[in-house]
């Protein structure tokens, strides 16, 4: 790269943050000691008896906490794809669906529809994961900004009309397909299996984690900076704006369809929401609420999202909310509206999301210390 | 600091910073527009000239102090800024080309103002006799006409004029040049532009700005009569040219 | 024959719903260069509102109908222009953001009328005329149909003779092809951007009464499944003009009533989204070439 071309990237990967942090001594090791400490607990969780009251339906090892943890953590792993896209690379995407959608439904044809082995189905799913987002890439990014947003949607829509419409009754239509589960080994399934499930979501998620961390930190995610700063100059510098943005889309669509893949597994079954703009939109809203291009935003934006969902679900049919009046009420009853709400208050006060708000309480308290 | 920072300035800027998609195009220019006649604002390709208009008139962001007839008007909108008086003749014309040449001129009328379309109609008579053609359909000459006659219509402190004879025949550079000291009687004129004898003809002050700052400031005379300094500062001769070649590069 | 007539006008009166959504999201992303994901609430909100309002006015009878369709109207250029003022103006320039909002605000609509009216689609008490056909060519044309191709005949209309007759047709025109210089003359262009959002309320709120006709329920959802296809017919027919988005919604809603009839149902929605993609592949500025 010439000298110019490197001092852009290099400017693009400090504003992401990825350059050391100026902290002396102890707390330059926190940055990891922090994740990794989550990460012990996390996978300690399933030995974990206590209750988390408001958050957790029951005990955190009881099976329905489990699976909800599952899903938190695959979620989380899927958004942060999402976020390889839009925050990384300022690529707004509206059919990230289509990825984890097929991820999800291949499999579930494979096994299911013709008979396959694990093993093969996960093979299906590894080509569908690396030449599903090739070909999306290749001709999407023929095209830039809106007109590229939209021509991701038409694609996603396609697919997600015919699938509804069940050619040769491969999809279930309206219905989905649900997981065969006699090729998956025997610990995958039933409820009293659901810690193997969550440490399975755990597993996807870290590796997501590291996929991205280790692309961001090298020339590959410099180089999506600087795609999003500013795309024109990449290219005046002899970098291919192109190719870059193909990377991500690929790296993007590959950890989204395992996600599927994962999805599938965790709920058993493979649906048309998987394919729909409502899951790419709730992806959009994951990453925004958490931080859009930080290094944790999609992955906590993505945890929040979920848990808020199924905790409003749960809020909606209890008595507490029966007695509120109903211009109260009526929004609160619909998770979805305080979820979008929360997105417009982030997209307006906070447009670094949830981390950058937690970034300013940091500063606001070390301020007050000294 | 320039002597003319006293009275009698329609416009002044301060320690004006320009800063666009992460690039810093302006560091810092200090400008001072005397009332009446043209000042010019030179420069070589890049370095900041058109978007020193551009912070004026709000359409790029800006930070430092833009004073117009002492009032403050950094940070306003665009639109009430050119009804405090400033007109624009932008670089590339920005004709509106599925308008009719009336309509673009209609579309400059403000209200409450009387619109001269005597003078307009004097200066560029071709004008009337296209009212009804579209404005995409129109040479650049033309166009150019075009982007002239709608500041013209009303009356303005300042203009600010961006290379109005790029990429025109001589003779269309005449009449461009005509029209400029004309509208140079009767208001104050600050003119990014390429062509030195042009520049010879109506300036009357001249700054020369290089990447992003004010290097020099002078009479426009004192500065087209030194070929060793235009040369450093531009890197061209304000010699006429000759017959077919270009006046740059 | 009679099918083929049968399916023409049907595909004509679909086009004919498309156009009224379709044309106010063309006007605000042709001068405002914000895609109004939000669309799809202004067109379900005026079809509530006439769903409401057809339920307090029944007892004027035949008047009932059409005074529902106005209050359909002006809530949705009401909804459209507040919408506008307090949301997207304060992100001036910010287009990612604007984007964002309008997404935001999309959801949160649909989920408030599923709060308040439940998810199920409600009947819409539609005139006893719409139900009844009207034979053309040996074909049984249900009259609702007309009803749609008159309303975006007129809309198409009132919309030209807005752009070409009067002033606020001059200053969107030429903001549409270059707001920064409208600015430059002295022209608030602001305003006309919350004029454009009312408008496109408005005519967005006419779709959705009169898709709900057409369909015979209201439902939260219907604004987003027209949305899809107002933003197809924008795309193809380029954005910020009225003739070419009618020129689409008419190519959109005859291709997809032949394709869906004479290939199999659903392929015409199939095709209509590919076609979107066909068309941005080869055109990013759409078929009538407008910046994108």
């Amino acid at each position: 790269m010439t000298d110019l071309a490197q001092k852009l990237t290099d400017r693009a990967a400090k504003a992401t943050g990825s350059a050391a942090s100026g902290r002396s001594g102890w707390r330059r090791w926190l940055p990891v000691a922090i994740p990794l400490a989550v990460l012990a607990l996390l996978i300690f969780l399933p030995w974990m008896r206590f209750p988390v009251p408001g958050v957790l339906p029951g005990v955190v090892n009881s099976p329905g906490s489990m699976q909800l943890l599952a899903l938190c953590l695959v979620t989380a792993g899927i958004a942060l794809s999402y976020d390889v896209l839009f925050g990384r690379t300022g690529l707004l995407s509206f059919g990230h669906a289509l990825f984890v959608g097929a991820g999800a439904y291949a499999a579930a044809i494979a096994l299911g529809k013709w008979g396959a082995s694990l093993g093969l189905a996960v093979l299906v799913v590894l080509a569908c994961a690396i030449v599903l987002p090739l070909v999306v890439g290749a001709i999407a990014l023929r095209v830039k900004g809106i007109a590229f947003a939209m021509v991701t949607l038409a694609f996603a829509q396609a697919v997600a009309i015919t699938a509804a419409r069940n050619p040769g009754g491969l999809t279930g239509g309206e219905e989905g397909l649900s997981l065969n589960r006699s090729a998956l080994p025997s610990f995958l399934s039933g409820v009293v299996n659901a810690p193997y499930r969550y440490w399975l979501a755990l597993g996807f998620l870290v590796v997501c984690v590291l996929v991205v961390l280790w692309l961001t930190t090298a020339r590959t995610g410099h180089a999506w900076a600087a795609v999003r700063e500013n795309e024109d100059r990449v290219e005046v510098l002899g970098m291919s704006a192109y190719r870059t943005k193909l990377t991500a889309v690929v790296v993007a669509g590959f950890l989204g369809t395992l996600g599927g893949f994962i999805q599938l597994i965790i709920i058993g079954g493979a649906n048309p929401h998987l394919l729909s703009t409502e899951l790419t939109l709730s992806l959009l809203i994951m990453v925004v609420l958490g931080g859009a291009g930080s290094r944790w935003g999609a992955v906590i934006g993505g945890v929040v999202y979920v848990l808020l969902d199924n905790r409003l679900q749960e809020l909606s049919t209890s008595s507490t909310i029966a007695e509120l009046p109903s211009f109260l009420r009526i929004p609160l009853s619909q998770p979805v509206f305080v979820l979008g709400l929360l997105f417009v208050l982030v997209v307006y006060f906070a447009p670094g999301g949830l981390t950058a708000v937690g970034g300013r309480v940091k500063r606001w308290v070390a301020g007050r210390r000294s | 600091m320039s002597a003319e920072r006293a009275g009698g300035s329609v416009l002044s800027l301060a320690d004006v910073t320009v800063r666009i998609a992460g690039s810093h195009i302006l560091h810092g220019i200090d400008l001072d527009v005397a009332e009446g006649g043209v000042t010019a604002l030179l420069g070589r390709n890049g370095v900041g000239k058109s978007t020193t208009l551009k912070a004026i008139l709000g359409i790029v962001a800006s930070a430092g102090r833009i004073e117009f007839d002492g009032r403050d008007i950094a940070g306003q909108p665009t639109h009430r800024i050119v009804r405090a008086g400033i007109g624009y003749v932008p670089e590339d014309r920005d004709v509106f080309a599925g308008l009719t040449v009336a309509q673009n001129l209609e579309l400059a009328e403000q209200p409450g103002v009387e619109p001269d379309y005597d003078t307009v109609h004097e200066l560029f008579p071709e004008l009337l006799e296209r009212r009804k053609q579209r404005a995409g359909t129109l040479s650049g000459g033309q166009q150019q006409m075009v982007a002239l006659a709608r500041v013209m219509l009303n009356p303005a402190r300042l203009l600010l004029v961006d290379e109005p004879t790029k990429g025109l025949a001589p003779k269309l550079v005449e009449q461009v040049g005509d029209a400029l000291a004309r509208i140079a009687e009767r208001t104050t004129v600050l003119l990014v532009e390429q062509n030195l004898p042009l520049v010879r003809r109506i300036a009357r002050d001249a700054v020369v700005l290089d990447t992003g700052r004010v290097v020099h400031r002078s009479p426009a005379a004192e500065l087209m009569a030194d070929e060793t300094l235009l040369d450093s500062l531009l890197g061209v001769s304000a010699a006429v040219p000759e017959a077919g070649k270009a006046v740059r590069e | 024959m009679s099918t083929l007539i049968l399916i023409l006008v049907t595909g004509v009166g679909l086009g004919a719903l498309y156009f009224l959504v379709a044309s106010g999201l063309s006007l605000i992303y042709g001068l405002m260069h914000v895609l109004n994901f939000a669309h799809g609430a202004f067109l379900t909100a005026g079809a509530y509102a006439a769903w409401v309002a057809m339920g307090y006015l029944s007892g004027l009878g035949g008047w009932a109908f059409p005074l529902a369709i106005v209050i359909g109207m002006v809530v949705g250029a009401i909804i459209g222009a507040a919408v506008e003022f307090c949301l997207i103006r304060p992100l001036y320039q910010r287009h990612i953001e604007q984007v964002l909002v309008t997404v935001g605000l999309g959801l949160m609509a649909v989920a408030l009328f599923t709060g308040i009216w439940g998810a199920d689609p409600q009947p819409f008490p539609r005139p006893e005329w719409t139900r009844q056909t009207t034979d053309i060519g040996g074909a049984a044309i249900p009259n609702d149909r007309f009803l749609l191709i008159l309303a975006a005949g007129l809309l198409l209309a009132g919309l030209i003779a807005l752009l070409k007759y009067t002033r606020i047709g001059l200053v969107i025109r030429a903001g549409v092809e270059n707001r920064t210089m409208v600015q430059a003359l002295g022209i608030d262009v602001r305003r006309t951007f919350t004029l454009v959002f009312a408008l496109g309320g408005a005519a967005a709120a006419l779709g959705g009464v009169l898709g709900s006709v057409y369909l015979g329920s209201v439902s939260p959802g219907q604004g987003t499944a027209l949305l899809i296809f107002a933003f197809i017919v924008v795309v193809i027919g380029g954005f910020g003009s009225i003739g070419g988005t009618a020129i689409a919604a008419l190519l959109v809603g005859l291709v997809q009533q032949m394709a869906n009839y004479y290939v199999g149902s659903g392929i015409g929605d199939v095709s209509v989204v590919l076609l979107l993609a066909a068309v941005l592949l080869v055109r990013p500025a759409g078929l009538t070439g407008r910046t994108a």
